[in-house]
């Protein structure tokens, strides 16, 4: 068995544990395209080994995607994000994985690279259940492509740990919104993470916010699509009623940080 | 399983050895290099006591294989100090009792170097974030965080 | 285990007699009260070695030719071994040696305790909990080991299991140990059950002080068990020659505990095995207790090698020394003037699958704060498939102090009376008895609370979704058999020899005494921990003893060696020794016709040892008692936020006797760390089972220890009550500490959330879930 190393903060802690046994590791990082962050005409593109700390200090990622930047920078201490990538994170398919619910929202793209050759797959579509991805025998993932910005756009990212730092999200929301010049939401997008087998993504709760200025009563709406969606279970670090409830209260913190970047009063 | 030869830099020094694919960069360094300043307190990159630098990243060495230090640039606490000369870190850890059984401390003091070198004038917040991942169980923090204050100010004003 | 068999607890009484003379030299009472050494802040010994990674842990050593040990562990809760078949890995090329409960054969000669540590750290025939130890492999490396783990054979009988302290006891759960039957209960019961013991303490009458009540509090509590979380995993390398002797090099709070149980399960004599104290990375109890330390040394015998063996993260949590966990009834009845008229508590706490004292060290403890005249507990020690349970930091008292403070802030509540002024009416003083026996001598609870009601922390304003508690805790501290040795070097400076692992700074502190003694420079002494061939028995470093008794013994080590320099001294004048003083480090001439004798310093009657009698040390072997009661007040301020359960600390201070502060840095780093892992284990530390019986979150990824960005700084106030059982007033500091947070931060929870928790942790879920439910009540 033969797997692919980016970061390894994943990989090395199944090795430990004895859960994969690979024959052949093979190291990407120094595969220099796949650190490049670069504009390209249907947006950016950012390479697939590029370390989650780095990805934090590119202000120009910053400043676009905001949410984005969030959820792939809260992944594990400063010394895991020296190392982490976000299509590690990705292909690692947790449920709770911190990079994935805004890369959902944002309506990015995984570039695919296999024995076929190229493809593109819409975030959202690449994991398939808990440690498990849609990915075909042979491929791997190059870079992660993030859509052209709008102008009046902005994304947020919240996660719910127990603690301050380290912890695995117990329930995480997604917003990502665009405005029209009155500061009426015209497009939207809701990711859930934790919440179900894979990150969902919530069009009615999208739709919740869709013509409004995010007054209370679509707050409420909002919360309470995101509730409807949730099918999380009872583990260790929660217990479905908990995730449940406070998928509502994130989702509503998330919009409110998103329409306040994006401008919106 | 044949081993890999490797050759790095650590703390300066040209270093060749050879280890197992499998070996941790953790590993190498404790069992072959002899340097046993980085502790294994998990093994799986939630404790930060094995904290290393690798080409002037923080990282965690139990989640780096030993192959990929060739050709980097890899720093411990024991390349810490200059001679005899301790740095401010390591000096002000002892005079503020930072440290109780110490198991803990190098890991510290290397996040705390590199927090301090992105960030020369941090506040009690960003020290602490800083050091989120690093667990300590001995001194709840306190003295730790006023060491790195300390460190942070005469750094600046050195 | 912590135990009882010394006399420290039994000791009845702090209060030393009035002295109208000064105490001989080695009569343990207070005979100092100003100091020019003691209580300044030096640089320890040993940190340069800890901030260049130069310092030497448990797994930090290696012998030439040492294999890799690891060690085969049951995946049941609960289960027989049927048999387990070895051969295919002992034929595996690389491995030197495969041990079972057969390579340690019963040595124990009925000692049903040492029995227990040997059935803990290898299963006979009985897997006890999901990582009990089965079988152990050494081989060339750790690859070929965990190879030969894999062919090793055990076919399991799985039983029925329980884990859950209420479960337990319940008439129908499956039993643990089919042949125990409750001690302390008169007659003994007909049937065994899964109570090992029943205590009790108390006295007067609770059933009249509850009828003389206006206000009744009663509740049940809960705290789900817990790990002392230290950084450095267990570690050793064991090597044993063909000859029988044998060395031991291990992380130890106790070395010489370590040897005399080694020694007894291999069936070797204990001056056989010489057993070296690595440095410690934590322990906090956890390392009172020997884990695997035998197979290591068993696996050395039978391949002739020296083992190296280190425990994994996932080893720690699943097959070391845990807390317990508890259920505990409380009943408090007060007056409407604020009087407690009665208290009673049954506490039940796991123990594991051996028998040991946690529920009675509860039982002690609980009540120990107040002045009552009427008062019982019952401590229940409840046998469950968990790991054997190990002393952390106070063992015991945490858990019980957590229910009846949170019990005691209820009943202040209900009758309107301020929290801090509650507890000053009823907090028990010198000459009360204390509602586990003895009478208390000078203590320090009631200063303690005079503080906290003066702190400044409690006149700051809190914000929005803030709650403000405090608490208070006891600890016993312990004394016990303590040796020192001190040697005086011909340039004057001073070696010192001690038995006691130094678990945070004790070196420093220990060189302090003896540079006040003399009347030397701190800088001239040095403080070694020194291995079991070259010193007698020494206790644990635990129960807070650390400092205590090595100071003491120390400080009398110090006197003997003065007794020398005095002799030395009047040799080289040619005087009478009646006319020699010791003062400020100098021999002094005193006497008609002596004043023309300039003062002879220390370092010049060492110079001239080699001509006056050869060199000069002082030894002490001593029974340290009287090691002083320490208690402590904490204030602590939370954000709760309404919509999550999420608990913040934004503020906390912990006031506490010390009796006098030796090294007052390392004191203040005390109190700080041990309110720190109180807030872990109030918060969000515990062991999670699933019904299967095994454990959940055997990783620091999912037992969440607080980690810096969770806590703010952390005030402390050192008071200083002197002891009046030792020279220098110095009571046991470590663990006290550890003691109040639980019942602080649940006061300070249950006011800003507006619910009364009732079980520990308050993770999220927990606290959500109470501020939601209609009744309130508490999950």
């Amino acid at each position: 068995m033969g797997l692919v190393m980016a970061g390894g903060t994943d990989l090395l802690v199944k090795m430990k544990s004895g859960l994969v046994e690979p024959d052949l590791i093979v190291d990407i990082k120094r595969i220099k395209p796949l650190h490049e962050v670069k504009k390209t005409a249907s947006g950016i593109s950012i390479g697939a080994a590029l370390c989650n700390a780095a990805l934090g200090e590119n202000a120009m990622l910053r400043k676009a995607w905001p949410g984005v930047v969030e959820g792939a920078t809260l992944i594990g201490s400063k010394q895991v994000q020296g190392r982490c990538t976000m299509a590690g994170n990705l292909c690692n398919a947790s449920p709770a994985g911190d990079a994935v619910p805004a890369l959902v929202a944002a309506g990015a793209k995984a570039v695919i690279q296999g024995p076929k050759g190229k493809r593109k797959l819409a975030i959202r579509d690449v994991p398939a259940g808990p440690g498990r991805t849609t990915l075909k025998k042979g491929e791997i993932i190059t870079a992660i492509e993030l859509p052209k910005r709008e102008p009046r756009s902005a994304d947020a990212y919240l996660r719910f740990i127990p603690r301050t730092e380290m912890d695995i999200a117990v329930v995480s929301a997604a917003v990502n919104l665009t405005l029209d010049a009155k500061g009426v939401i015209k497009k939207a997008a809701v990711a859930l993470g934790a919440v179900a087998p894979t990150v969902l993504d919530v069009p009615a709760a999208a739709r919740a916010l869709i013509g409004t200025k995010l007054d209370d009563a679509a707050l409420d709406r909002l919360a309470e699509a995101a509730r409807a969606a949730c099918r999380p279970i009872d583990d260790k670090r929660g217990t479905a009623a908990f995730r449940i409830q406070v998928a509502g209260v994130l989702a509503q913190r998330a919009a409110r940080t998103a329409y306040a970047r994006a401008g919106g009063k | 399983m044949a081993g890999i030869h490797v050759k790095t830099t650590i703390n300066g020094d040209a270093v060749e050895f050879i280890c197992q694919p499998e070996e941790t960069l953790l590993d190498v360094l404790r069992n072959r290099l002899g340097l046993t300043g980085a502790k294994e307190g998990c093994g799986t990159g939630d404790c930060g006591a094995c904290s290393v630098m690798v080409d002037d990243r923080l990282t965690c060495s139990c989640l780096v294989l030993g192959a990929e230090a060739e050709g980097r640039s890899v720093e411990t606490v024991e390349g810490m100090a200059r001679g005899s000369e301790l740095h401010p870190l390591q000096r002000l850890f002892i005079e503020h009792a930072a440290l109780q059984c110490g198991v803990c401390t190098p890991g510290v003091l290397i996040a705390a170097r590199a927090l301090l070198e992105k960030n020369p004038n941090p506040s009690e917040e960003e020290i602490r974030f800083g050091l989120a991942g690093n667990l300590c169980r001995c001194t709840g923090y306190d003295k730790i965080v006023r060491a790195v204050q300390a460190a942070a100010q005469e750094m600046r004003g050195a | 285990m912590v135990t009882l068999k010394d006399n420290s607890l039994a000791n009845p009484t702090e209060a030393a007699p009035p002295t109208t003379s000064e105490p001989g030299p080695h009569e343990p009472l207070l005979s100092k009260h100003h100091f020019k050494s003691v209580g300044t802040r030096p640089l320890r010994p040993d940190g340069i070695d800890k901030v260049t990674g130069r310092a030497k842990y448990g797994a930090d050593h290696n012998l030439p030719g040492q294999l890799v040990g690891l060690v085969l562990r049951s995946p049941h809760a609960h289960a027989r071994i049927k048999a387990i078949d070895t051969t295919r890995a002992a034929r595996l090329a690389g491995v030197k040696a495969v041990i079972t409960a057969a390579d340690l054969p019963d040595h124990t000669g009925g000692d049903e305790g040492l029995f227990d540590i040997l059935d803990n750290c290898i299963a006979r025939d009985v897997a006890r909990y999901d990582g009990h130890a089965v079988a152990a492999v050494a081989a060339v490396d750790a690859a070929t080991a965990r190879a030969a783990l894999k062919l090793i054979k055990v076919s399991y009988e799985v039983l029925p299991h329980v884990t859950d302290v209420d479960e337990a006891v319940k008439a129908n759960a499956p039993l643990i140990n089919p042949k125990n039957f409750t001690r302390g209960v008169e007659p003994a019961p007909a049937r065994p059950s899964n109570i090992a013991k029943r205590s009790t303490f108390g006295h007067g009458n609770v059933e009249a002080g509850f009828k003389a009540a206006d206000v009744i509090i009663a509740r049940t509590y809960r705290t789900e068990q817990t790990h002392q979380g230290y950084i450095e995993p267990h570690a050793c390398v064991a090597s044993i020659s063909p000859d029988g002797t044998g060395e031991l090099w291990v992380c130890t709070q106790g070395h010489f505990a370590y040897r005399q149980w080694c020694a007894a399960i291999l069936g070797m004599d204990v001056a056989k095995l010489r057993v070296t104290s690595s440095e410690i990375g934590g322990g906090f109890g956890g390392k009172t207790h020997i884990w695997m330390e035998p197979l290591a040394l068993a696996l050395s015998r039978k391949a002739n090698r020296p083992v190296k063996m280190v425990m994994s993260r996932d080893e720690v949590f699943r097959a070391s020394g845990p807390t317990s966990a508890t259920s505990i009834d409380v009943k408090l009845g007060v007056k409407k003037d604020g009087t407690i008229t009665a208290g009673s508590a049954t506490l039940r706490y796991t123990n594991g699958p051996y028998f040991g004292m946690w529920a009675e060290l509860g039982a002690m403890t609980a009540f120990a704060c107040y002045d009552l005249e009427n008062v019982e507990t019952i401590g229940l020690e409840v046998l469950v498939n968990r790991p054997k349970v190990a002393a952390y930091r106070a063992p015991s008292a945490p858990e019980a102090a957590f229910a009846i403070e949170s019990a005691v802030d209820e009943a202040a509540k209900t009758i309107g009376m301020d929290p801090v002024a509650f507890r000053i009416r009823n907090a028990a003083r010198e000459g009360s008895r204390s509602s586990y026996g003895p009478v208390y001598g000078p203590i320090g609870i009631g200063p303690t609370l005079k503080a906290a009601q003066n702190h400044p922390h409690m006149k700051a304003p809190l914000g929005p979704n803030q709650g403000r508690g405090m608490a208070c805790g006891f600890w016993f501290n312990f004394g016990g058999q303590t040796c020192s040795d001190l040697n005086i070097g011909v340039d004057g400076t001073v070696t010192l020899s001690v038995g006691t692992v130094d678990v945070g700074g004790s070196r420093a502190s220990l060189a302090l005494c003896v540079a006040e003694e003399l009347g030397i420079p701190y800088d001239h002494v040095r403080c070694v921990v020194a291995d079991t061939g070259t010193l007698g028995h020494n206790d644990m470093t635990d129960g807070s003893r650390g400092t205590f008794s090595s100071s003491m013994a120390l400080i009398f080590a110090a006197r003997n060696a003065i007794n020398v320099l005095k002799a030395r001294a009047a040799q080289m004048w040619e005087i009478p020794l009646e006319n020699v003083v010791w003062k400020d480090g100098h021999a002094h001439a005193t006497g008609d016709g002596h004043g023309n004798l300039a003062p002879l310093s220390l370092k010049e009657i060492a110079a001239s040892a080699p001509n006056t009698g050869g060199p000069i040390a002082g030894h002490a072997e001593i029974t340290a008692d009287g090691a002083g009661v320490s208690f402590a007040t904490h204030i602590c301020d939370v954000e709760v936020d309404p919509e999550t359960g999420r608990t913040r600390v934004t503020r906390y201070t912990v006031i506490q006797d010390a009796g006098k502060a030796v090294h007052p840095a390392y004191v203040e780093g005390q109190y700080q760390g041990g309110a720190a892992q109180g807030i872990g284990w109030a918060l969000n530390e515990e062991y999670v089972y699933g019904r299967d019986g095994r454990l959940q979150n055997p990783t620091f990824l999912d037992y969440r220890i607080p980690v810096c960005s969770d806590l703010p700084m952390i005030d402390t106030q050192i008071l200083e009550i002197p002891n009046p059982n030792h020279p220098y007033g110095v009571r046991g500091v470590g663990e006290t500490s550890i003691v109040p947070p639980l019942a602080a931060i649940a006061n300070a929870v249950s006011n800003a959330a507006g619910v009364r928790m009732t079980h520990i942790p308050m993770s999220p879920p927990r606290v959500l879930a109470a501020m939601t439910s209609a009744d309130k009540l508490g999950v």
